[in-house]
């Protein structure tokens, strides 16, 4: 009976593309706008994950989130150097600033300042020069986004894209020149401000005179420590708040969503999607499954049981389910692969296909129950009725 | 086809009535009717008498208040549901007004859904659907889908999807109403020939009297009751 009940679902051509539309619609939507929320709240802590080589990250114990900079006294450093397991402990500075562009105006920008010596902290990937470039006299590191879009020279061409900055290329960081010795590739943060790296002592010659400048100290156990306990012992001894890698993201993540209004915003959007969807394809099956009445009263009259007949439909809302279900999935897929290279925050885990398989699933059971009930409950008596 | 003396359906005092937003109407008023085995039985009579009724009852596609109606020894209205199926599946063959095809089927593929019901497998369902298809002359047209078929074809592929399980009850209703007059007369010639068989009986539900000369009896209804069975068209 398989194969009838794909056929009685594929006979009506435009009866059917309209289920597969409606599901395909929600499944696009359950996908793609959970895609950009993810996108943006790992914006949010893209930070964090490019400076991956520390265990610990210490600091004010009020921070409530990477970008919300509470400054330490220097001497902080080192009473966390002498925690018991702690195998090093550097300074980082992260602030914003701002740069003077070659027409006159001003961009606020992350700059983030290295430990001198070892330069822990840096930007994962470099694109052009070193990283140990930033030694050199009035150094500092421009992600690539930064330097092409918000601190590019004007185009001389008016109304032009913005020329790339370019190594050897000057800028002017709080009235204090800084040369570009190298172009870095970083994951774009939460207000994709160009992020400028630099030695912590020269980030602090920037940075406008403050008592306490130290954002954060980051900390490497020694090998076989268990990082938890480090973390336990570090926030017992100096009475700073220190968060392993993971419960710092958390920490950031869970402020932007208690805090912001994108989760509203995107729930709404997905929300949405789900009831559209969900009206959509249920009424076009149940029309189609009403439309379809009589063949059914056909079949049952001709002894086909409750049964057979619930496992054709379940079989029909299965078919359009995952049809849709592929295609919004894969528009998404596209959605993604085509604005990868944008300002857009997109981001694609394999969670979000369970998230919008489960919604489309959802989707299909709601229109195969209210059509099934319908078929369940025919008297098989219609077909005498002309 | 000379009918045997043995019963095919017997139906004592049955009784049906429908509840129409408070009002009962009796659609059935204690029938009593004896259909004999490869007898072709036409229940006639005006819109409204229960014709449509009493075959709904005897197909086992409806139950009936009281009385009884037993087809081949068996009272369908004690029948669980899933028996009455099974018996529906293997016994009873229909052939609608309406022709009631599947649309998005093929003539093959709608003549072998009986057998199918029955748990034949799709593809020797469809080598015996299109035998029984060449015995009522549309051996070419299997592949067609009903849309593509005239309205006798189909009437057609309806009595071969009647008959590809071999039933040994036939309930056709008013099956020449949406033909003209030679169409029908031939769908008549078919149902006799192919359908008649001597352990076979065949129950047709009609207002067509040009068909009447086809029955073996005709058992005349008026308002829920059975007014008289005769045995040739003239006797009504």
């Amino acid at each position: 009976m398989n194969h009838i009940a794909l056929k009685m679902l594929m006979g009506d051509r435009g009866k059917y593309l309209g289920i597969v539309m409606g599901l395909t619609f929600a499944s696009l939507i359950m996908t793609q706008q959970p895609a950009i929320f993810v996108g943006i709240l790992s914006r949010t802590f893209s930070f964090i994950d490019d400076t991956g080589l520390p265990d610990i990250w210490v600091m004010d114990p009020k921070v409530q989130f990477v970008d919300d900079i509470k400054p330490l006294q220097d001497t902080v450093l080192y009473r966390v150097r002498g925690v018991a397991g702690v195998g090093w402990a550097m300074p980082l500075y992260k602030g914003l600033l701002k740069s003077r562009q070659y027409d006159g105006t001003f961009q606020t920008c992350n700059v983030v300042g290295l430990d001198d010596a070892t330069l822990i902290g840096g930007p994962p990937i470099m694109l052009e020069g070193k990283l140990e470039d930033l030694r050199r006299s009035d150094g500092v590191i421009v992600d690539i986004d930064g330097a092409t879009e918000k601190l590019g020279r004007p185009s001389k061409v008016p109304g032009g894209k913005p020329e790339p900055l370019k190594v050897g290329d000057v800028l002017e960081l709080n009235d204090k020149r800084a040369i570009v010795v190298g172009l870095a590739k970083t994951t774009r943060t939460f207000q994709s401000q160009p992020v400028i790296y630099t030695t912590y002592s020269r980030a602090l010659s920037y940075a406008p005179k403050e008592r306490k400048l130290l954002s954060f100290v980051l900390v490497k156990a020694m090998p076989g420590q268990d990082v938890p306990a480090l973390a336990q012992r570090i926030r017992k001894t100096t009475g700073l708040a220190a968060y392993s890698h993971q419960e710092f993201k958390d920490l950031t993540v869970n402020y932007y969503l208690k805090n912001t209004g994108i989760p509203i915003n995107f729930g709404v959007s997905v929300a949405l999607g789900f009831i559209v969807g969900a009206a959509i394809a249920g009424q076009t099956f149940y029309n189609f499954t009403l439309e379809n009445l009589r063949q059914f009263g056909v079949l049952k009259a001709m002894g086909a049981s409750n049964w057979t007949l619930l496992r054709m439909i379940l079989l029909q809302a299965v078919l359009v389910g995952s049809i849709g279900y592929g295609l919004g999935v894969g528009l998404t897929a596209l959605f993604g692969y085509a604005m990868r290279n944008t300002i857009l925050a997109f981001k694609f885990p394999w969670q979000l296909l369970v998230f919008s398989g489960a919604g489309v699933t959802l989707i299909c059971i709601f229109a195969a129950l209210i059509s099934i009930r319908k078929v369940i409950k025919l008297e098989p008596a219609i077909v005498f009725k002309s | 086809m000379e009918a045997q003396t043995t019963a095919a359906v017997r139906c004592n005092g049955v009784f049906k009535t429908y509840d129409t937003g408070g009002d009962k109407v009796v659609a059935l008023g204690g029938i009593d009717l004896e259909i004999r085995m490869g007898e072709l039985m036409m229940l006639v009579g005006p819109s409204g008498c229960g014709k449509t009724t009493l075959i709904s009852v005897i197909a086992g596609i409806l139950d009936q208040d009281s009385g009884s109606c037993e087809v081949f020894g068996e009272d369908l209205w004690h029948m669980r549901s899933g028996e009455k199926l099974k018996f529906r599946a293997r016994n009873i063959g229909f052939v609608f007004q309406a022709y009631n095809l599947l649309p998005s089927l093929n003539a093959i593929e709608n003549v072998s859904i009986p057998l199918i019901i029955n748990g034949i497998k799709r593809h020797e369902a469809e080598r015996q659907a299109a035998k029984v298809l060449e015995q009522v002359g549309l051996g070419t047209r299997g592949k067609s889908l009903p849309s593509e078929l005239s309205g006798g074809q189909q009437q057609r592929v309806a009595i071969a999807r009647a008959l590809v399980h071999n039933p040994r009850l036939i309930v056709c209703d008013e099956p020449t109403s949406a033909l003209d007059h030679e169409t029908g007369h031939n769908v008549m010639e078919l149902l006799k020939q192919v359908a008649l068989h001597h352990d076979r009986a065949l129950v047709i539900v009609t207002h067509d009297s040009r068909i009447f000369g086809f029955a073996d009896r005709i058992a005349r209804m008026d308002d829920g009751h059975i007014d008289k069975v005769v045995d040739s068209a003239e006797k009504l």
